[in-house]
């Protein structure tokens, strides 16, 4: 076990190497000049050369990769031209808000679209059926910042029940900093008031970014239900008497679960790449927004620091479905 | 007279396909006693395993269709109850056993578990299977059922039975499985058991002595038992009674020493004859030409007509009725009582 999960950790070794070369060669291949964007319009050629020599981007790209792998070592990630802050301090700042909408979209996506899965397996090709199945195409094809759209339009326009964007009303004060999940920092300050703005706050656009992680799980669910409901083990148990209810939702469903977990595995990682239009649309000060801004000015620093550090949890969460496959399944955990 | 434990009278089943209407089984009469372990034989297609499946109700409507006939149960007819009613004397009244050991247990739980819940399921029905009282605490009832579960684990053979409760399927051998499905089929202390193929997928030694267990727990629980296989070896070891079945109909059936010892039907014949022995040379083997019918359009009159060697003008007008040759011995050919003259010839 033990021997396993170093094993994928030495993995993440290429993975940052392969990251930061790729980065650092589109930074490099990119037209314009980010130094000038930098120092502004009004900049002197002087100055943007003393900008250029402070940030060290006058040494040529080598020695900018050593310089900035060295630093990676003790976990200096750089610094932002544009923030002209370290780049670790700005991801710690944004990415706990990041990593909480796309949490509580996984969790929405996996406690609704497993047991729908498994329920439209059972009655599959009944009138629910085809109900869930139009409602899962459509949640897939429909753009995510437009389901924000419309979602805003609705609950916070219309009905006025839930706020616009942000995380928080300006009048409630925040938690102190722990974890930086505004919901688990104010549960652990006992902050009842901020606990409920902040899940009031995250609800529309964690349901925006769900749906379509929902739909997949949904539909790889319903797929392997119905397979696994035709394998012998399943007559075995209705002929040995097991009520109906029992063997689906106790024995074909943790079958099924496990070709599930994959897709789960690859939606975290696809949606924490992918926040940056939902996060804009609901004014979600997240790593998307940052990482966004950072490619307009063409700030490389903070896009290769954002990439890393989304690589590493993709990695790190596949991981973790790889070791729930032993949780789950007995056979890949002895082998 | 007593009513007999299972008794199937007439069964007709209907298969639809994208072909057309099968006639899988064409009017089945199986009588079974307790204690008695009846073989059902025939090749691939023959309508054995329906013929089980059919017992447990466990053959989907559609795409099959029962178009006549009974099967009673204690003189309850199973193809009248109601799908619910019929889950509560599956495990409990009627227990079944599969062909391949490897496929039937659930991979993603230890045996013990599965072991408990069809025990739990059983009692529900009858408290009698363990000892706790139905409206025990949950805690206390999984417990009896665990301990129920070690105990037949330990009879059906498996040693350190209450140590391995706590294994999976994969780290048992094939024919260990086989004896946790035979235990977990009588766990619910059935009176019927239905063995579909049983020691298909074993080797030959496994075999023998899954046999052995299956013909020690008919005593041990005055159980009958439908054994359904296409070994005839396998019956002539272990059966008291066999049936022969072939293209929907059973053409023979009686004690397995009068069957096996005298067959009569021109198909049973050809069966035995299929069957190397010491004397038989090289070469000397022989098969029964032809092949099985096509059931959506069967042959007129009796299904083996066209692949008999004995078959006259009279075999294809009419179905042949059972006729009995012997102490229930019973064959269904017209020219039953003939054929030992006919054979000599």
């Amino acid at each position: 076990m033990l021997h396993f999960i170093l094993r994928r950790l030495l993995l993440l070794i290429p993975v940052i190497v392969g990251l930061t070369i790729i980065m650092f060669a589109i930074a490099r291949l990119l037209p314009g000049d980010p130094v000038a964007l930098a120092a502004g319009p009004n900049a002197t050629q002087a100055e943007i050369a003393a900008l250029a020599v402070e940030y060290g981007l006058d040494k040529p790209i080598w020695v900018q990769y050593g310089t900035y792998v060295s630093g990676l070592v003790h976990g200096d990630l750089g610094t932002s031209l544009l923030t002209r802050r370290p780049v670790a301090a700005d991801i710690k700042a944004y990415l706990p808000a990041t990593l909480e909408l796309v949490f509580a979209a996984m969790f929405i996506a996996v406690v609704v679209g497993i047991p729908l899965g498994l329920v439209t397996a059972v009655w599959r090709n009944r009138w629910p059926d085809y109900l869930a199945q139009v409602g899962a195409i459509g949640a897939i094809s429909m753009p995510r910042f437009f389901l924000g759209l419309l979602l805003q339009l609705c609950f916070a326009m219309w009905l006025m029940w839930l706020p616009l964007g942000g995380r928080l009303p300006i009048v409630v004060i925040p938690p102190r900093f722990v974890t930086g999940f505004l919901t688990i920092d104010s549960l652990i300050a006992g902050n009842w008031n901020a606990f409920f703005m902040s899940l009031r706050h995250l609800a529309l656009p964690a349901i925006a970014m769900s749906l379509s992680p929902l739909a997949t799980i949904m539909r790889m669910m319903r797929a392997s239900t119905i397979e696994v409901m035709q394998q012998d083990y399943v007559m075995t148990a209705r002929a040995l008497g097991l009520p109906s209810r029992k063997i689906i939702t106790k024995y074909v469903a943790r079958n099924a679960v496990s070709a599930t977990l994959t897709v789960i595995g690859l939606y975290f990682g696809w949606l924490l790449g992918g926040t940056v239009l939902v996060e804009t649309v609901f004014d979600w000060p997240g790593l998307g927004l940052y990482a966004t801004k950072a490619i307009v000015s063409q700030d490389m620093m903070p896009v290769i620091g954002v990439a890393l550090v989304i690589g590493l949890l993709f990695v790190f969460a596949n991981l973790v479905i790889d070791l729930l496959y032993g949780v789950i399944n007995p056979k890949v955990r002895y082998s | 007279m007593t009513v007999p434990l299972l008794s199937i009278r007439d069964l007709h089943l209907r298969m639809s396909s994208f072909d057309g209407r099968a006639h899988v089984l064409n009017g089945i009469n199986l009588t079974v006693n307790r204690g008695e372990i009846w073989g059902l034989v025939g090749e691939s297609g023959c309508g054995k395993s329906l013929t089980g499946l059919s017992v447990s109700r466990l053959q989907p409507t559609p795409p099959a269709h029962y178009t006549a006939g009974e099967i009673l149960l204690d003189g309850q007819d199973l193809l009248k109850l109601s799908p619910a009613q019929m889950q509560r004397l599956r495990g409990n009244r009627i227990g079944m056993i599969f062909q391949d050991p490897t496929t039937n247990l659930n991979p993603a739980f230890r045996i013990g578990e599965q072991l408990v819940d069809v025990a739990l399921a059983a009692a529900q029905h009858d408290p009698a299977v363990m000892d706790c009282p139905p409206n025990a605490s949950r805690h206390a009832r999984r417990q009896a059922a665990r301990k129920l579960a070690g105990e037949m684990l330990a009879r059906v053979g498996i040693p350190n039975a209450l140590a391995r409760l706590d294994d999976y399927p994969h780290q048992f051998s094939g024919g260990m499985r086989q004896r946790v499905l035979i235990a977990m089929a009588l766990i619910g202390r059935p009176d019927l058991l239905i063995a579909d193929e049983p020691t298909t997928a074993l080797d030959v030694s496994v075999q023998a002595q899954i046999l052995e267990l299956i013909k020690n727990s008919v005593k041990d629980f005055d159980m009958g038992v439908v054994l359904i296989t296409h070994n005839l070896g396998v019956v002539a070891q272990t059966c008291s009674h066999v049936a022969v079945m072939y293209a929907g109909n059973i053409v023979e059936s009686g004690p397995v020493a009068a069957v096996i010892g005298n067959p009569v039907h021109p198909y049973t014949r050809a069966l035995m004859s299929a069957i190397p022995t010491r004397e038989t040379k090289r070469g000397a083997l022989r098969g029964l030409a032809g092949s099985v019918p096509n059931l959506i359009v069967p042959p007129p009159g009796c299904r083996f007509a066209p692949r008999c060697q004995f078959a006259l003008p009279a075999c294809v007008a009419a179905m042949p009725a059972s006729v009995p040759v012997g102490d229930s011995h019973a064959v269904a050919c017209i020219r039953a009582t003939e054929m030992e003259a006919l054979v000599d010839d």
